[in-house]
């Protein structure tokens, strides 16, 4: 079947301040989204130090495709095809772990942890099969920044950095939170899934106008500090760095606090070797600027959300089903720091996460909402008349303005509209 | 003789807070609920795995006292919307065996069944839950309850009512 001959005028559906309903309930538009933004573009698989070690290897995914993100012998980063390359058996069915060949259970296929064919059962009944041609699929291209390492289906495209483009400085501001300069994935993910297209996730995650609404029990009896952050009189940005990529910039509120580590709704009394080691690894006025700014909250597209203390997978499973991975963030050499992280995480995100389980009742009922379809207009156009440019050139506007979702729709036409 | 008529004592009082606490759960009995816990109680649910480390690893739940009543705080305001309406619920609970008991606290395991009917559908929630209830004059109280969820490995849908 001739998938452009089904694919929509996409101008119909995507317009610069609304979009149609179609977009998150039409099977079709979601296979599109399959071979055009999840097969195509940089998408998130996981991170350098879950496989710290030779021959660690962890499963994940891009797209529906199951992906081994492995480390061979020589410390290099593989993303196979998890798929036996003999008859298309699941070639491991383990979580994660370390294995200097992966043992298919089939027919037994025996395949080295950078993906080669190492060999098989009975060679006799095979006449000269070439191994080289038979080592596991792999994702064409692989690159890592900061630890975080991206898969692209396309043999070639735009390279990971230009595809980060001014969203990586987010992560190299995410990495100024160690004192050592370095993220870690360690604490296991809570696995949260929601009957919702993905991209209510995805425009959920940087936008500040709900959490007033959506959150407002929490806030009622929790002093996170939080609440302040997205009011009408909030000083925080909403930003638009291209590609998809959106961001809540909270910096402005937490310089108006001017408290180190207010951000984390704590402060360095409380994390004093913290913030001892932060002191001596950048300085104290370096370190006192890097804890008043906190981290960032930043959505990486298709599929990265760092949201301050926890780091989000989307997970695309069909139309109107998808799966968020969330995981505590980690920073190399801040142990009470990360213990903190891991608690706070826990509360709040997650199935029973005091916020993310009312976020996730909200898309479960968007979706449900765009199946009437008479008024089919999202309408997606808060704060047009007061957006403008940063020094940087980027769309800025208030914290509870739209500005992120009418980013992630631009680039998302023109990556739909590339055939 | 005697000994054996107090061990099936103890299992029916033990069983017996066991219905009132899922009971209390499955009404939405918040505050009464809330009552059944020790001023240092620990309610755990753990994620991947049912004997993964609370301190290093990410676990569904792992509340101390004061984030026990948080929760609870949260459900009264009446604006915690994945509990608004309130999912439908009714639990089984059984297999209940008491593993070891002192003067003072009692190892309690049993195996529970929840149906839940919610805004998204209906879901079956299958466990082996670990108690440590201590005693409380002719009452316990719990000082830990360890949900370990059969599914605890895949990705599961919101988990927002008292489990």
């Amino acid at each position: 079947m001739n998938m452009l001959a089904r694919s929509p005028e996409w101008g119909d559906l995507i317009r610069r301040d609304r979009v149609r309903g179609d977009l998150y309930r039409d099977p079709a538009i979601f296979q599109l989204e399959l071979e055009r933004v999840w097969y195509r573009t940089w998408v998130y698989v996981g991170h350098e130090s879950e496989i710290p070690k030779p021959h660690d290897f962890v499963r994940k995914s891009i797209g529906l495709q199951p992906i081994l993100m492995t480390r061979g012998q020589d410390g290099r980063i593989h993303l196979l095809l998890n798929r036996c390359t003999h008859r298309g058996n699941q070639l491991c069915a383990k979580e994660q772990g370390n294995a200097v060949n992966f043992t298919c259970p089939f027919h037994a296929w025996n395949f080295g942890s950078d993906g080669r064919l190492v060999g098989y059962a009975f060679p006799d009944g095979y006449e000269g099969l070439d191994k080289k041609a038979h080592g596991l699929g792999r994702v064409p291209r692989v690159a890592s920044y900061r630890g975080f390492v991206f898969g692209s289906f396309a043999p070639d495209g735009p390279s990971l950095e230009e595809h980060l483009g001014g969203a990586a400085e987010t992560l190299d501001r995410l990495a100024m939170t160690s004192p050592e300069g370095e993220i870690e994935i360690k604490a296991g993910f809570l696995k949260h899934r929601v009957k919702a297209n993905w991209k209510f996730i995805l425009e959920n995650e940087t936008d500040g106008y709900h959490p007033a609404f959506v959150h407002s029990s929490i806030f009622a009896v929790a002093d996170s500090g939080i609440g302040s952050l997205y009011g009408a009189k909030s000083t925080a940005l909403t930003r638009d760095y291209g590609n998809g990529h959106t961001e809540l910039d909270l910096r402005p509120e937490f310089r108006k606090r001017d408290v180190p580590l207010s951000w984390f709704g704590t402060t360095i009394e409380r994390l004093p070797d913290y913030a001892a080691r932060m002191n001596g690894a950048y300085g104290e006025a370096k370190a006192r600027q890097i804890m008043i700014d906190g981290t960032p909250h930043v959505m990486i597209f298709p599929n990265l959300f760092i949201a301050e203390i926890q780091m989000f997978v989307i997970e695309p499973l069909a139309v109107e089903d998808s799966v968020q991975h969330v995981t505590a963030l980690q920073f190399k050499g801040a142990p009470d720091l990360n213990r903190r992280m891991r608690q706070q995480t826990m509360g709040s995100v997650g199935p029973a996460g005091l916020l993310l389980a009312d976020d996730s009742e909200m898309y479960e009922r968007t979706q449900r909402g765009v199946h009437a379809s008479d008024t089919d207009w999202i309408y997606l156009g808060r704060g047009e008349h007061r957006e403008r440019r940063d020094g940087d050139g980027f769309m800025v506007g208030h914290a509870t303005d739209e500005v992120p979702s009418r980013g992630i729709w631009r680039h998302y036409r023109a990556l739909m509209e590339q055939a | 003789m005697i000994q054996a008529q107090s061990k099936a004592d103890l299992v029916h009082d033990v069983s017996q807070f066991l219905f009132r606490e899922a009971r209390y759960a499955d009404d939405h009995r918040y505050e009464d609920w809330e009552g059944l816990w020790a001023d240092d109680g620990i309610y755990w649910i753990p994620a991947n795995g049912d004997d993964i480390d609370p301190e290093r690893q990410m676990s569904i739940i792992y509340d101390n006292r004061s984030r026990i009543a948080l929760r609870v705080k949260q459900l009264l305001t009446g604006k915690r919307h994945t509990q608004e309406p309130q999912s439908r619920l009714r639990r089984i609970v059984g297999d209940i065996e008491v593993l070891k008991s002192d003067g003072r606290e009692l190892h309690v395991t049993c195996n529970t069944m929840i149906f839940e009917s919610a805004l998204r559908g209906d879901i079956i929630w299958v466990s082996r839950n670990e108690f440590v209830l201590r005693r409380d004059g002719d009452d316990f109280k719990i000082a830990r309850k360890k949900v370990a969820l059969v599914n605890n490995d895949k990705a599961i849908f919101t988990l927002s009512f008292l489990v």
